[in-house]
């Protein structure tokens, strides 16, 4: 046995001559896959399906990067990660970026050394009760028991929530969303407190779903972002940008439907032929070729295609744009421009 | 003398007791019924068998085994049972089987991990049941099922036939010549499931496996020369072929036979997969360390002792999910970055070392319970330290240990699970994704269901061995 555990630490010694690089880009592109950590499984934002593929909002955000950087949407290796063990993994480089419904928050951008590139998703955090229960509204709470996931913002938020209304709670801590799930449906707590986006998506999978009412107090600002580490700004450019490019697609009409046939000629709108590589050279300045947003946006379509595809108002999930509406449509969603 | 006519002459047939006293009667009575305290917790207990069947019975029987989603199964209940009945729905199970025992495995490779587990099964046979013939012809079955099947499909029928029948020849003699034929094959076993698994080339496990060859080679030669020199050599040596040149060689020789399989990373293993990689390999290798360390705390060298104190109290005292964090996380910082340390290997080794260190006090509890009188009988007959522990001490201490070996074998077995917080996918974990999409939302009995049955028999299995070994092994007249 002493031989195997040498063995161990041995094959990890050999392992280690060959590659110590510079950048994150560097490395993915010799890896040939980007390493995008998500969630091992959220309604909609990232579980495998039957045949093990990841599928989900936060997986199509990966895929759109991997299209860009790899040319290829398929080279993600999606690691999942639970909550608490995602920064650590982003800092020892177990994975490129996280695209976990990671909310963007003063301390995790300045204390953990992180840097938020980009928000995918406008979240707020929300309760849900039963309707027996009688509650209208998050003031009547007083006192009720709480399902709370651990290691996240909405335990901080609903504390803050509870102590600023002078009212007193007794949370029931969880590991995940199943668990939590699964607790408030055996009626382990009265409330069950998380982003309004899982609260549908879990309200939706009750059998008696009408007897479940999400109260109108949203709690919270939760920013969901595609983080990376501090440090490589190349690389946080290439995440942001490649958002920025999905964005800019639903602004101006280009679909994954459309989008080489945009990309074969330049068109009327010089920032469409900009972001298509038909004009300019923006993608060097990336360190990519000029065809790396053409195929981001091919990968899984613009923002909005990706919103409906995966957590719209046509998935059993159903969640409507609200603050998740480009600028142009009263929303928040705002790229800077391509120029 | 013949009017004494209360003498009876002939004996009187027995009588069958009376019917209270005999049966199925006489048992309830005596049983269940003896008391009032009895008859009152009797009736408790029927009322409460009676609540579970009535809530579970129905459920079972109004399964439901194809649907799409469990929105689908919840109308077939509905449809077929009225409205608002409940049922089990398991076509979740039918669907994603596969998932919960091979995790993320190709589909198209499936015949891999079912290969390396039935060659397991050959390799376990001859050490679990060594003493017993038995076995020989299952041997034969075995390597038959594992050739025909993983051949099945990837080549044609004529081939796969022929295979499949030598195969059948080769189990056979290989039983007939004797067991320690076989006992080669369990040696070897590891480096093939290795590479069974992992796939790449194949050169990479010979290679490794060399590195033993050369250490008892120069074992061998040098201590011929100077014992200590020996032990010294087979250790060194070994460690710089594999440090220095044991890939490179795996190299060269691939580039001369390329023998390879496609590549698989640990990110596609999961489900049961993982937890009996991870489960097997921890038992087998912890076992043997626990031996040494148990050894080594009662040594009179000082050095060895502390540092087996050391380590046994160290990585007791410290939670196994502790050292899978370690595992998992800080050992990337002190690693150099881009360095690709396989997690699984990591989480083995962990696991190994964690279970090592009890198995080392359930072994040391074994040698305490023997009597002083053995150890001075084996130093009386000249045997000398290892010979003694390899005759006379081990093979009574582990025997004694078997319950607490074969308890810490079956907590490390279930403790696999633990890894799905290190955001490997354990059977639970891929449950959790499983319920993550929107078709299966929402169930839970099913799957929990599902993965504590397979559990429970692995486990049952691994409990009744060792009820056979220790009948088996019983030479006292208790």
């Amino acid at each position: 046995m002493k031989k195997s555990v040498f063995l161990g630490t041995l094959s990890a010694a050999a392992l280690l001559g060959g590659i110590a690089s510079a950048t994150t880009l560097e490395d993915v592109k010799a890896r040939g896959e980007l390493l995008c950590g998500s969630n091992a499984g959220l309604a909609g934002f990232s579980a495998p399906d039957a045949n093990g593929v990841y599928q989900g909002f936060d997986v199509a955000m990966c895929r759109a990067i991997a299209a860009a950087v790899l040319g290829d949407p398929m080279k993600v290796k999606v690691i999942p990660l639970s909550s608490e063990t995602r920064f650590t993994a982003l800092s020892a480089g177990e994975v490129d970026l996280l695209s976990r419904t990671t909310t963007w928050t003063y301390s995790r951008d300045t204390d953990l050394k992180l840097d938020f590139v980009g928000t995918s998703y406008y979240d707020g955090q929300g309760f849900m009760v039963k309707k027996s229960l009688g509650v209208s509204s998050a003031k009547e709470l007083d006192g009720a028991t709480v399902c709370i996931q651990t290691g996240t913002t909405t335990e901080l938020n609903l504390a803050d929530f509870f102590k600023s209304n002078g009212m007193t709670y007794e949370p029931v801590p969880l590991k995940d969303n199943a668990e939590a799930e699964q607790q408030y449906s055996a009626g382990s707590c009265d409330v069950y407190t998380t982003d309004a986006s899982g609260l549908a998506a879990t309200r939706a999978t009750f059998a008696d779903a009408s007897e479940h009412v999400i109260l109108p107090e949203i709690i919270s600002k939760e920013p969901l972002a595609l983080t990376v580490r501090h440090g490589d700004n190349e690389w946080a450019d290439i995440v942001k940008w490649t958002f920025n490019a999905l964005l800019t697609a639903e602004e101006f009409g280009i679909t994954s439907a459309n989008v080489a046939e945009q990309a074969a000629a330049p068109g009327t709108n010089p920032e469409i032929n900009r972001l298509l590589g038909t004009e300019g050279e923006l993608g060097a300045m990336l360190g990519l070729d000029k065809d790396w947003a053409v195929r981001a946006i091919a990968a899984g379509g613009n923002y909005g295609e990706i919103f409906e595809a995966n957590i719209g108002a046509s998935t059993p999930i159903g969640l409507s744009r609200g603050l998740n509406a480009l600028w142009t449509q009263g929303g928040l969603q705002y790229a800077p421009p391509f120029r | 003398m013949s009017d004494a006519s209360y003498v009876r002459e002939a004996m009187l047939p027995a009588q069958k007791p009376p019917a209270s006293e005999t049966g199925v009667v006489h048992w309830v009575r005596a049983n269940l019924l003896s008391t009032w305290g009895n008859i009152v917790l009797t009736l408790l207990a029927v009322y409460v068998v009676y609540l579970i069947l009535a809530t579970i019975g129905p459920w079972l029987l109004r399964s439901v085994w194809t649907a799409g989603s469990l929105q689908e199964c919840r109308e077939i209940i509905e449809a077929t049972w009225g409205e608002g009945k409940r049922g089990a729905c398991f076509a979740v199970i039918a669907e994603r089987w596969q998932q919960i025992i091979f995790g993320f495995y190709p589909r198209e490779l499936y015949w891999r991990p079912i290969l390396t587990l039935v060659l397991m099964l050959v390799a376990l046979l001859p050490i679990l049941f060594y003493e017993t013939r038995r076995f020989s012809w299952w041997v034969g079955v075995l390597f038959a099922a594992a050739l025909f099947g993983s051949v099945w499909g990837h080549a044609s029928p004529v081939v796969t036939v022929l295979v499949g029948i030598a195969a059948v020849c080769l189990g056979v003699w290989l039983c007939v010549r004797g067991p320690q034929y076989l006992m080669w094959f369990s040696l070897i076993f590891p480096a093939a499931a290795f590479w069974l698994l992992w796939g790449g080339t194949v050169w990479l496990p010979v290679t490794i496996l060399l590195g033993f060859v050369l250490g008892y080679g120069a074992y061998r030669l040098v201590s011929a020369l100077n014992g200590l020199a020996g032990v010294i050599a087979a250790v060194v040596i070994p460690i710089l072929w594999w440090v220095l040149l044991c890939r490179a060689a795996a190299d060269v020789l691939q580039g001369i036979v390329p023998i390879a399989l496609v590549e698989l990373g640990s990110d596609q293993f999961g489900g049961f997969l993982l937890s009996t990689v991870i489960g097997v390999s921890g038992i087998t290798f912890s076992l043997p360390l626990g031996i040494l360390l148990a050894l080594g705390r009662q040594s009179d060298l000082l050095i060895v002792k502390s540092f087996c104190v050391a380590f046994i109290e160290g990585f007791r005292g410290v939670p196994l999910i502790t050292l899978l964090f370690v595992a998992s996380l800080l050992l990337n910082y002190f690693l150099p970055p881009g360095t690709t340390f396989d997690v699984i290997l990591r989480v083995i080794i962990m696991v190994t070392i964690f279970a090592a260190a009890y198995l080392a006090e359930v072994i040391r509890g074994g040698l305490a319970a023997l009597p002083r009188g053995q150890y001075e009988a084996a130093d009386s007959l000249g045997l000398d330290y290892w010979k003694a522990q390899r005759l006379i001490i081990m093979p009574q201490a582990l025997k004694i240990s078997i319950p607490g070996i074969v308890g810490t074998f079956i907590g490390l077995f279930k403790d696999t699970t633990l890894v799905s917080f290190i955001s490997l996918s354990d059977p639970m974990q891929i449950v959790s994704s499983i319920r993550a999409n929107q078709e299966w939302n929402g169930i839970y009995w099913e799957l929990f269901l599902f993965v504590g049955l397979l559990f429970f028999l692995f486990c049952f299995s691994m409990s009744r061995y060792s009820m056979y070994l220790e009948r088996k092994l019983k030479t006292d007249h208790r």
